[in-house]
């Protein structure tokens, strides 16, 4: 029994580590705090379902395509809403209330266009075959979560770490002046970095759609608090810490969903949200003073 | 004389308070020309204006006959104009390596940017001996060596330095005019702005004293020093 929760728990968060990411990297690079970011989880899962079932495509081309063009609107959106503030360094406050104004204006269109109904994906679109070990029951669709999810962490973190691109990206996380005295052209690179936060908000929204069969415009809205906790518990920016917080949150969620009840699971990241910020307000990962003016 | 840089009437603004108020001056290729000035007069502000961090509020700016004024900063990097920043500006959370790395991006091709490299190294034996340790580590002189550094890997054809010697210790301000030298020597173009005049202008070929925002008395660097003005304001004279 336990095991099987953790395994639950360990998919389950594995999606959030992947959200989390995305919203972490839009953070850490441009210092704004971007809440339209759910509205590409949405957009994600819905392009996946729609591919499924209008074009009746395999769960392998719905879900790079999915991401794809939760990618692209959010290289859209993000260049309308954000170049401005960035530009002007307008800080957390103005982007917080700009990006809500916004995205609360993008799910009420996305409703207003397909509707409020949850919505699922055809029957069989992934195999129901399962694995099991001692006991333990691994479904097929937990296992693409948990592969996509590794897969695509281990290629931002190569991607990042070892790649022109990456260099990029962290000099102007680090300091954009200073980047822009090596030549970089930074609203490229900015570009870049949205597209990438988009990708993998998509793609944690198909996956999402996926573990619980169900797609409905708002679930964007429910995953944002999420990743806000999982942020702020791994540290605003922070890589690694969002991806601990995310799996951390994810089995401790399923735990609770599990021995206490389910409806004490939604208040489980806003209890570990608390004690963080109470403890440990820099999150676990962060650093006391970062050294930036 | 052809001039490598040519500004005229700069004026640069932080907002309402104007910070540079029209200042002419010119650089000649292969020459060093030194800025000084108090604490606050705009030198900093001037730098920042070069290279594009800082928006002109009027004047103009050419590099070899071209205007460049209000170019992005990232295409005046890449024409050749390399700033080494008040305060270093070191990638602190990246190493050594990155740092250089970041540096030499814009080289045209890998060949390029190994010899670039293997030059930079060895100018600063310290850095190679840290290549893989994080720059915030370093100490400020080496960081300054590798700020140095970072911007001769974009192969400077205009080198603009602000305040290197700032808060180092003697020996490590006697290896910085040192190497200012050397790249001198080696036909560097040099913009330097210091706070340690008297090096300085024993080092430049021309220099320009700012006050307040305006260049108030410029020259060759030797008749500068003379001045008994600039004895008295900024040489510890009396
Ligand atoms: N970001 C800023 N916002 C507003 N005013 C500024 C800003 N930076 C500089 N100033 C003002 O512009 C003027 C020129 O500053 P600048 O930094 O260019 O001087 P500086 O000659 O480099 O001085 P220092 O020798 O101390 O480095 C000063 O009056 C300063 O207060
Ligand atoms: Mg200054």
């Amino acid at each position: 029994m336990l095991s099987q929760q953790l395994v639950n728990g360990l998919v389950l968060g594995s999606t959030y580590a992947l959200f989390a990411l995305g919203f972490t990297l839009i953070f850490g690079v441009l210092r704004v705090i971007n809440l339209t970011y759910g509205f590409y989880f949405s957009v994600g899962a819905f392009v996946a379902l729609w591919l499924a079932r209008s074009l009746g495509a395999s769960i392998w081309i719905a879900l790079p395509l999915g991401s794809l063009a939760a990618g692209l609107v959010a290289v859209v959106i993000d260049g309308i809403l954000l170049t401005r503030l960035r530009r002007t360094k307008a800080g957390e406050l103005p982007s917080l209330m700009v990006t809500l104004g916004a995205v609360l204006a993008l799910y009420a269109l996305m409703a207003a266009l397909i509707g409020t109904e949850i919505q699922r994906f055809p029957f069989g679109f992934v195999g129901s075959t399962a694995l099991e070990f001692a006991g333990v029951r691994v479904s097929l669709v937990q296992m693409l979560i948990v592969g996509t999810a590794f897969v695509m962490v281990a290629v931002l973190f190569l991607l990042l770490q070892y790649t022109r691109l990456g260099l990029m990206i962290r000099a102007l996380a680090e300091n954009e002046d200073a980047a822009r005295l090596m030549g970089i052209n930074v609203d490229a690179t900015v570009v870049a970095v949205s597209f990438l936060s988009g990708l993998l908000g998509g793609a944690a929204g198909v996956l999402i759609g996926l573990n619980f069969n169900a797609i409905q415009p708002f679930m964007g809205e429910a995953m944002m608090l999420r990743g806000f906790a999982v942020i702020i518990i791994g540290g605003l920016g922070d890589i690694r810490g969002a991806l601990v917080a995310g799996i951390l949150l994810g089995v401790l969620e399923v735990l609770t969903a599990g021995y206490l009840s389910s409806n004490a699971k939604e208040a489980v990241g806003f209890a570990i949200l608390v004690l963080t910020l109470w403890f440990r307000p820099v999150g676990l990962f962060g650093r006391a003073q970062v050294k930036r003016a | 004389m052809t001039n490598l840089l040519d500004v005229s009437g700069l004026r640069l603004d932080y907002g309402r308070t104007m910070a540079v108020k029209g200042i002419d001056l010119a650089v000649p290729q292969g020459s060093v020309v030194c800025l000084i000035g108090a604490n606050g007069a705009g030198k900093t502000t001037t730098m920042r204006g070069l290279s594009g961090l800082l928006k002109a509020a009027g004047g103009t700016v050419r590099f070899e006959g071209t205007d460049i004024t209000n170019a992005p900063a990232h295409r005046i990097a890449r024409l050749g104009i390399r700033q080494v920043p008040e305060g270093r500006q070191v990638f602190a959370e990246m190493t050594v390596d990155e740092n250089l790395r970041l540096g030499g991006l814009q080289a045209p091709d890998a060949g390029e940017f190994q010899k670039r490299r293997g030059r930079v190294l060895e100018r600063f034996p310290r850095l190679q001996e840290r290549l893989t340790q994080q720059a915030g580590l370093l100490s400020g002189g080496e960081q300054q060596m590798l700020a140095l550094g970072r911007a001769l890997m974009g192969a400077p054809r205009l080198l603009l330095l602000d305040e290197p010697s700032m808060g180092l210790a003697p020996l490590f301000v006697e290896e910085i005019f040192r190497i200012i030298a050397d790249l001198k020597r080696e036909g560097t173009t040099i913009l330097l702005v210091e706070q340690n005049a008297q090096a300085a202008l024993e080092i430049a070929d021309y220099a320009y004293v700012l006050e307040s925002g305006r260049i108030t008395l410029h020259g060759p660097g030797a008749r500068i020093a003379d001045d008994p003005k600039v004895v008295a304001a900024y040489l510890g004279g009396h």
